[in-house]
C-alpha cells in the first residue's frame, strides 16, 4: 500500500517548529470569543439550581422587561426541535436518555440549561438571566451509580444499558484456578476542562442561504449533518467553521444544546448570536468523565499467570446520554485485558445514570480507568504471590511472536486486534532508561533514613486510528503554492504541521509553503475529525497517498513535455528531475501546475489541475503501547504526595515529528497527575456541584511537575497503515493513575492500599504508620 | 450600574478612549472596547492567569480589575511584544521549544515571564519556577514552557 520506507525521512522524522506557532505567540489566534460579526447579540443560558426535580414554571416576564432583552426561551419555545443524538453504537434503547436542548418538565442535574436568555450585551444577558425564575419542586436524587437502579420516566430506569463482553470459559478458569485475587476500586469525576470554555456563534446569511456555525471543534461533519437534521434543514445550507481551538481533550467539540440553540436563534431572530461559556457554567455544563467503581476478580495459577478476569464496574454516566452513547463502558469493558495474555474473560459494565453532570470521552478514555484497574489488580497478584511486580508484569506480557493478537472482544464495533508491539522489550528499555535497579537500592537507602518514598509501575495499551475513513485533496497552483484540505480538525495539537510533513515529504516542498485547511465543512464534503488519536493516522495516510497522486500526476504530465518516460523521472526540491541527474532542475511543479490549468493544450477534454484527493479506509484500530514509571515521597506530617521523577515510555510506531510527541506525552502526563492527585468534580448529598472554580478543583501547575523523561519508540510499525504509525494523544494520560497508586502504595509498603483515585492527601495522611 | 464613564486606557504604548460601565473588567475592555484579543479570558476568577498582562511593568490578572481603575494607567498586552515582523525572544523561544500547544494560554504565559525577567533579568531559577507556577496550561505539561523561559532567561544572564 505505498508503505513509507521505515528511516528517517527529509522532513518526516524531524523536530520541525510548527506552522501554527506564529499567530498564537503573536496574540492573533482566533478562538471563539475572538469571533465577532456585526449586529450580532448575546446569549445567556440559565441553568437549574437544584439537582432533580419537576420544573413547575419558569417566570420570564421580569427578564423581558429588561431593556435590550430581546427573547426569553424555555422548553416551549423549543419543542419541536429533538433532542442531541448520539453517534452509532451497536447498543440498543439509549434514545429515551437523550438531553433535550431545554429541560423539559424535569430538571436532572444542577446546571441542566432550563432557559436561554437574548440581549445586546453579554453583562445585560447575565442581568436579565438572573431575572429568570424556575419553580422546580425537588425529588430524591441519585447520586452513586452503584445503588440500585432508579425510575428515569415512566417505564425506563436508570441504567440504559449494560455493557457485556465475554470470551473462554471463565467459570471453568476460576473452578480449577491456584488462587482468586478480588478487588474492589473506584475513579473519581474529573475531565478534559481545556483552558478555553466552549464558545459557540451563528449567523444565518439570507442572501446565500447558509447557517453558518463558528467555534467549532474536533468533529464538524458529523456535527453539520446533525444540526441540519435537527433544525430541518439541508445539510449543504449549514456550514460550521472551525478557527484556533483552546483545548479539546474529548469535550471540546461534541454536539451540546447550546450549539443548537444559538443556530436556532440566529434563524429565528435574524442576527448573529454568540455564547461564550463562562467557567462556573464549564465545570457543571461540559462533559464530565471517569467516574467508576469496578469490583473485579482474577484467577491465577501458582506463579500468578492470569487464567481468568470476572469484571463488574459501574459506570457513573451522569443525567443524561450524550453524544458519545456508552462508549468509554464500552472502551473500559474492552481494553480492560490490556498487555497480558488471558485466556477467559468476562464483564459487566452498568451504564447508570444520576443526577451529575452528564459525562463523555476525557482524553484515553476507558483506559485511564480501565489500566488503573488492571495494574492495581497486577500488583495485588504479585503481592499475593510474593513476587516481584516488574517480573509478574513479564509473566504474563503478551510475546511479540503473539502479535496480531486478536482478543475475542469489540471496541466501537470494531474487533480488537492488537497489531504489533515488543511489549516485554519495551518494558526493559524503560526500566534501563529509569535506572530501576539502581532506584531500588536508593530507595531502601532513602526508607531506611525515615523517609516515605516507593517507585511504580504501570503498562499501558492505547487504541488509535478509529477508521472508517478519512480524505485528503492536495491542490498545487500555478504559482507552485501547495494546498492540504482535510476532514481533520484542529484542537491545538499541531495538525497543520504534521500533515504538511507528511506532504512535504512526497511533494519534496518546504513543509512551511504549505497552507492545510481543517475543521470547515464548506471545503472538503467529508471528514471524521479529530479525536481518538486519529488524526496521523487516518488524516496523515491520506496525505501520503494523495501526495503520490500529486507527485504521480506531475511527473505524468512532465514526461513528455521533457521527453522522458515517467519513471526516468523524480521530484526533488520542489521540481521534476531526471533520476539520472537529480542536482538538475527540469520543471517547478509550477510550471507543471500551469500545463495542467483549464486553458492548457494538454488538458483538453480532462479535468484540468494537479489536484488530487485520496481517501485511506482502515476497519481496524492500531495498538500503541507504553510503560510508565514513578517516584513518589510522601510527607509524613500532611499526606502530601510529591511526584519527584517520571518516565513515559510509548511505542507509536513511527514519530512523524518527535518535538510533538513529546509534547503530548508531557501535556498527558500533567492531566493525568490531576486525575490521579488533585482533580474531583465532588457533590453533597443534595447534588449540588462542589467544584465549580479552579479554586476547588485543582489542575497541576509547574510546581507540581515532577522530572519528567519521555521515551519515544517506534520498534513496532503498524501493519495497518503506510506511514506505520500509532497514535500519540493519548499514552501520556493512560498509565499515570496507575503509576502513582503503585508507587504510593510502595512508598507506603502497604500492597493494595491505594484503591481509589484521586489520592488526596487526608486519605495518604491516616494510613501513615504512626 | 449602567453609568458609563469616559477613560483611556493606554495599551501597548497607543491611548484608546473608550466608555465603559464600573462593573466592566479591564479584560473585557482590552478585547472588546479595544480590539486587542491576544489577551483571554480563562476563569474569570483570578486562577487560570490566561488574562495575564503587565499593568506598569507589573502582571496582573485581567478579570479581577475593573477597566475604570486602569485608568490612565500604563498596560502592555501580548499584542506589544514584538516589533514588527522581529518577534520577542520570549515569543521566539516559545516556538523554538514547542512551549504551546492550543496557544489560549500563551499570551498569559508570555507576558507573565515578560514581567519576571523584566523585574529581575538574573532570576533565580527556583524564583522563576515558583512565578510561573502562577498560571495555568493543560496541553503542554509545563515541561517546553519552563525550557522556553529558561532559555530567555539564560540569555539575560549571558
Amino acid at each position: 500500500m505505498n508503505a513509507l520506507p521505515p528511516a528517517k525521512g527529509q522532513v518526516i522524522g524531524h523536530s520541525v517548529t510548527r506552522l501554527e506557532d506564529g499567530p498564537l505567540v503573536r496574540g492573533q489566534g482566533r478562538f471563539a470569543a475572538d469571533v465577532n460579526f456585526p449586529r450580532q447579540i448575546f446569549m445567556r443560558v440559565v441553568r437549574a439550581q437544584i439537582a432533580h426535580g419537576h420544573l413547575i414554571a419558569i417566570n420570564t416576564e421580569a427578564a423581558r422587561a429588561l431593556p435590550g432583552v430581546i427573547a426569553v426561551w424555555t422548553h416551549a419555545d423549543v419543542a419541536s426541535i429533538p433532542p442531541i443524538p448520539f453517534r452509532a453504537t451497536r447498543l440498543q434503547g439509549l434514545e429515551p436518555y437523550c438531553q433535550p436542548i431545554l429541560a423539559a418538565g424535569r430538571v436532572r442535574y444542577a446546571g441542566e440549561p432550563v432557559a436561554v436568555v437574548f440581549a445586546e450585551n453579554p453583562y445585560l444577558a447575565e442581568d436579565a438571566a438572573d431575572l429568570v425564575l424556575a419553580e422546580i419542586e425537588e425529588l430524591p436524587v441519585l447520586l452513586d451509580a452503584r445503588l440500585p437502579p432508579a425510575e428515569f420516566a415512566p417505564g425506563t430506569s436508570t441504567e440504559p444499558a449494560i455493557v457485556r463482553k465475554q470470551f473462554g470459559d471463565v467459570d471453568a478458569a476460576f473452578a480449577t484456578a491456584f488462587d482468586v485475587v478480588a478487588l474492589d476500586l473506584s475513579v473519581g469525576r474529573h475531565s478534559g476542562v481545556p483552558l478555553e470554555c466552549r464558545g459557540a456563534i451563528a449567523r444565518y446569511d439570507a442572501a446565500h442561504d447558509v447557517l453558518e456555525l463558528h467555534g467549532t471543534a474536533k468533529k464538524q461533519h458529523w456535527n453539520r449533518d446533525e444540526i441540519a437534521r435537527l433544525l430541518g434543514l439541508r445539510p449543504h445550507g449549514v456550514h460550521l467553521f472551525e478557527g484556533h481551538v483552546g483545548g479539546g481533550f474529548g469535550v471540546r467539540g461534541e454536539l451540546y444544546p447550546e450549539d443548537l440553540l444559538v443556530c436556532l436563534a440566529a434563524l429565528r431572530l435574524g442576527r448573529p448570536v454568540k455564547w461564550i461559556e463562562d467557567r462556573r457554567e464549564h465545570m457543571v455544563a461540559t462533559n464530565h468523565s471517569r467516574e467508576q467503581h469496578h469490583s473485579l476478580r482474577a484467577a491465577i495459577d501458582a506463579q500468578g499467570r492470569l487464567l481468568a478476569i470476572d469484571a463488574v464496574f459501574h459506570h457513573d454516566q451522569g443525567a443524561y446520554v450524550r453524544t458519545h452513547g456508552a462508549r468509554v463502558a464500552d472502551l473500559t469493558a474492552a481494553m480492560l485485558p490490556g498487555p497480558y495474555r488471558l485466556h477467559a474473560y468476562r464483564v459487566a459494565g452498568h451504564f447508570r445514570l444520576t443526577n451529575k453532570t452528564p459525562a463523555a470521552t476525557y482524553r484515553a478514555p476507558g483506559r485511564f480507568e480501565s489500566t488503573f484497574v488492571r495494574e492495581r489488580l497486577m500488583d495485588a497478584i504479585a503481592a499475593r504471590i510474593g513476587v516481584d511486580p516488574i517480573e509478574l508484569r513479564r509473566r504474563n506480557l503478551l510475546a511479540s511472536a503473539d502479535m496480531p493478537h486478536a482478543r475475542q472482544l469489540d471496541a466501537l464495533g470494531t474487533d480488537v486486534v492488537l497489531d504489533s508491539g515488543d511489549y516485554a522489550g519495551l518494558l526493559d528499555k524503560s526500566l534501563a532508561r529509569f535506572g530501576w535497579d539502581a532506584l531500588q537500592a536508593e530507595l531502601r537507602a532513602r526508607r531506611a533514613a525515615g523517609e516515605l518514598v516507593g517507585a511504580g509501575i504501570g503498562f499501558f495499551v492505547e487504541k488509535s486510528g478509529l477508521g472508517p475513513s478519512d480524505g485528503v485533496r492536495i491542490s498545487v497552483d500555478r504559482t507552485g503554492a501547495v494546498e492540504l484540505v482535510s476532514g481533520a480538525a484542529s484542537v491545538g495539537q499541531g495538525v497543520e504541521t504534521v500533515l504538511a510533513q507528511i506532504c512535504a515529504e512526497t511533494l519534496t516542498v518546504d513543509y512551511r509553503a504549505i497552507r492545510v485547511v481543517r475543521g470547515r465543512t464548506d471545503r472538503i464534503e467529508f471528514g471524521n475529525g479529530a479525536h481518538a488519536s486519529r488524526v496521523t493516522v487516518m488524516s496523515g495516510s491520506a496525505t501520503h497517498l494523495a501526495a503520490l497522486e500529486i507527485r504521480a500526476m506531475a511527473l505524468a504530465t512532465a514526461a513528455p513535455l521533457l521527453q522522458a518516460q515517467p519513471d526516468e523521472l523524480t521530484l526533488a526540491r520542489g521540481h521534476v528531475v531526471r533520476i539520472a541527474a537529480p542536482e538538475t532542475d527540469l520543471m517547478s511543479l509550477a510550471e507543471v501546475a500551469a500545463h495542467m490549468g483549464p486553458g492548457s493544450p494538454l488538458m483538453i477534454g480532462r479535468t484540468p489541475g494537479l489536484t488530487a484527493e485520496r481517501w485511506f479506509y482502515s476497519d481496524h484500530m492500531t495498538y500503541p503501547y507504553g510503560v510508565h514509571l514513578a517516584v513518589v515521597r510522601i510527607d509524613r506530617g500532611t499526606g502530601e504526595i510529591r511526584v519527584e521523577r517520571y518516565l513515559v515510555a510509548n511505542d507509536i510506531g513511527r514519530a512523524v515529528n518527535p518535538m510533538l510527541v513529546e509534547g503530548q506525552i508531557a501535556g498527558g502526563v500533567a492531566q493525568g497527575l490531576g486525575g490521579a492527585l488533585f482533580e474531583e468534580f465532588r457533590y453533597d448529598e443534595a447534588g449540588q456541584p462542589l467544584s465549580t472554580t479552579f479554586a476547588d478543583y485543582l489542575i497541576p501547575t509547574l510546581a507540581e511537575m515532577p522530572a519528567l523523561d519521555v521515551l519515544v519508540a517506534e520498534d513496532a510499525p503498524s501493519p495497518l497503515n503506510p506511514l506505520g504509525v500509532k497514535g500519540a494523544g493519548e499514552g501520556g494520560i493512560n498509565g499515570v493513575g496507575a503509576a502513582i497508586a503503585s508507587a504510593v502504595d510502595d512508598a507506603l509498603r502497604k500492597p493494595g492500599a491505594i484503591t481509589t483515585l484521586p489520592i488526596l492527601p487526608r486519605q495518604v495522611h491516616a494510613m501513615l504508620p504512626r | 450600574m449602567t453609568q458609563h464613564h469616559s477613560i483611556t486606557l493606554h495599551l501597548n504604548g497607543t491611548a484608546h478612549a473608550v466608555s465603559v460601565e464600573p462593573r466592566h473588567t479591564l479584560v473585557d475592555v482590552i478585547r472588546e472596547g479595544c480590539g486587542a484579543t491576544g489577551t483571554h479570558t480563562g476563569c474569570e476568577h483570578g486562577v487560570c492567569g490566561s488574562c495575564t498582562v503587565l499593568l506598569d511593568g507589573e502582571p496582573i490578572r485581567a478579570c479581577l480589575m475593573f477597566a475604570i481603575q486602569a485608568d490612565g494607567r500604563q498596560i502592555r498586552t501580548v499584542e506589544g511584544l514584538a516589533h514588527g515582523t522581529i518577534l520577542h525572544r520570549l515569543q521566539q523561544a516559545f516556538i523554538d521549544h514547542h512551549a504551546l500547544q492550543c496557544g489560549y494560554c500563551t499570551p498569559g504565559f508570555l507576558m507573565l515571564a515578560a514581567g519576571l525577567l523584566e523585574a529581575d533579568p538574573n532570576i533565580s531559577d527556583d524564583a522563576l519556577q515558583d512565578g510561573l507556577s502562577a498560571n495555568l496550561c493543560r496541553c503542554t505539561g509545563y515541561v517546553n514552557i519552563l525550557r522556553a523561559v529558561r532559555a530567555v532567561a539564560a540569555e539575560l544572564r549571558a
